[in-house]
């Protein structure tokens, strides 16, 4: 009889073991309606910027596309007319397509570009049903006109971005308290139909 | 979709056994490289795929309905999946998790299958190096989405 007394005192132990997480905080994010907060600095879905005035900043230099390990990225490059520049300099990109499938998010067409118009957004939800919808040209990459970022150098041929060599300033869009909804990554983000994943 | 009333008990059971058939899916227990690392951490509390229905990792095909393929398929690894997709039992569905199992990534060489779909049906893919465990939920929010709207699973061609 004392025995089994004994067996009942050390069930209760192990339950209150189990007992006491009720009062822990839970760490699961309920993900679909809540979504995780990652590091500023997460690879995720690319996008492609323009400068403050909507010219795109790509100018079809192809150091992306060599730089990527995975041959993921295609540009073909065309010349700037003076009657409608895309792009400040004397070239832009007239085909820019990246293989998602293909890609590892390893952020060196980041790193390559010296314009800092290809960056990798926080974007993670990218899974899809058909292979052939992974191949994200222009109209998916390309942020909408009125959401360009920095002032575009002036439009002689070799006029170089003003924002040069501040890539960090440019990165810190990204609000790490604030989630994705505070940055501006984050605003074109919500408004998917406009640029990314249309 | 129109009903006439005598259809109206069997349309509605169809209803019920899609729905769980949708929060129920159990996944083949078939890590092949780095990206089962991410499928493990799925299972963790912090993305919690319980939640999904999904937490079972079936370490036997014949009693799994969904296959992750995590990681790069090499050659000598196709014949095994194609044969443990096989034994699975209808219906079933295939996640190509990460860019290894959906293209080949960046092993375009001898050794690796240049995408799983070469050799068995895949239903949904997640592209990433490895892809973020949220974003293999995501994967399986849209599995239990095509459940849902009755989809059968392998039914989608390479496209």
């Amino acid at each position: 009889m004392r025995k089994r007394l004994f067996n009942v005192g050390a069930i209760l132990q192990g339950l209150s073991i189990t007992f006491g997480f009720m009062f822990k905080k839970r760490p699961t994010i309920e993900y679909p309606s809540v979504k995780k907060q990652h590091a500023p600095r997460f690879h995720g879905l690319h996008e492609l910027r323009r400068y403050g005035d909507a010219k795109e900043r790509c100018i079809g230099c192809e150091l992306c596309s060599s730089a990527c390990p995975a041959n993921a990225i295609t540009v073909i490059g065309a010349e700037n007319t003076p009657e409608d520049r895309k792009s400040p300099g004397e070239r832009y990109a007239a085909r820019y397509e990246i293989d998602e499938l293909r890609c590892i998010f390893c952020g060196l067409c980041e790193e390559a570009c010296p314009t800092d118009a290809i960056v990798l957004t926080p974007r993670f939800e990218m899974a899809d049903y058909r292979r052939g919808s992974f191949i994200y040209s222009k109209d998916r990459l390309l942020v909408p006109p009125d959401a360009g970022v920095g002032a575009a150098p002036d439009d002689r041929p070799g006029g170089i971005p003003s924002d040069l060599g501040r890539v960090a300033e440019i990165k810190s869009t990204t609000d790490v308290e604030e989630g994705y909804s505070a940055t501006h990554r984050g605003e074109i983000l919500k408004t998917e139909r406009r640029g990314l994943a249309g | 979709m129109e009903m006439s009333p005598g259809h109206f008990l069997l349309a509605r059971l169809d209803d019920v056994a899609r729905w769980a058939q949708s929060t129920s899916v159990w996944p083949l227990t078939m890590g092949l490289a780095c990206c089962a690392i991410e499928m493990m951490t799925v299972t963790s509390p912090e993305y919690d795929i319980a939640r999904l229905g999904s937490e079972v990792f079936r370490s036997s095909p014949r009693q799994a309905d969904l296959m992750i393929v995590s990681g790069r398929v090499a050659q000598k690894m196709a014949p095994v999946v194609k044969r443990l997709y096989d034994q699975m039992a209808d219906p079933k569905w295939v996640i190509s998790m990460g860019a290894c199992a959906s293209s080949g990534g960046i092993f375009d060489n001898y050794a690796i299958v240049q995408g799983v779909d070469t050799i068995i049906p895949v239903d949904v893919y997640v592209p990433g190096c490895p892809p973020s465990p949220d974003g293999l939920l995501y994967a399986v929010n849209l599995i239990q989405q095509q459940i849902r709207e009755g989809g059968r699973g392998g039914i989608l061609a390479r496209s």
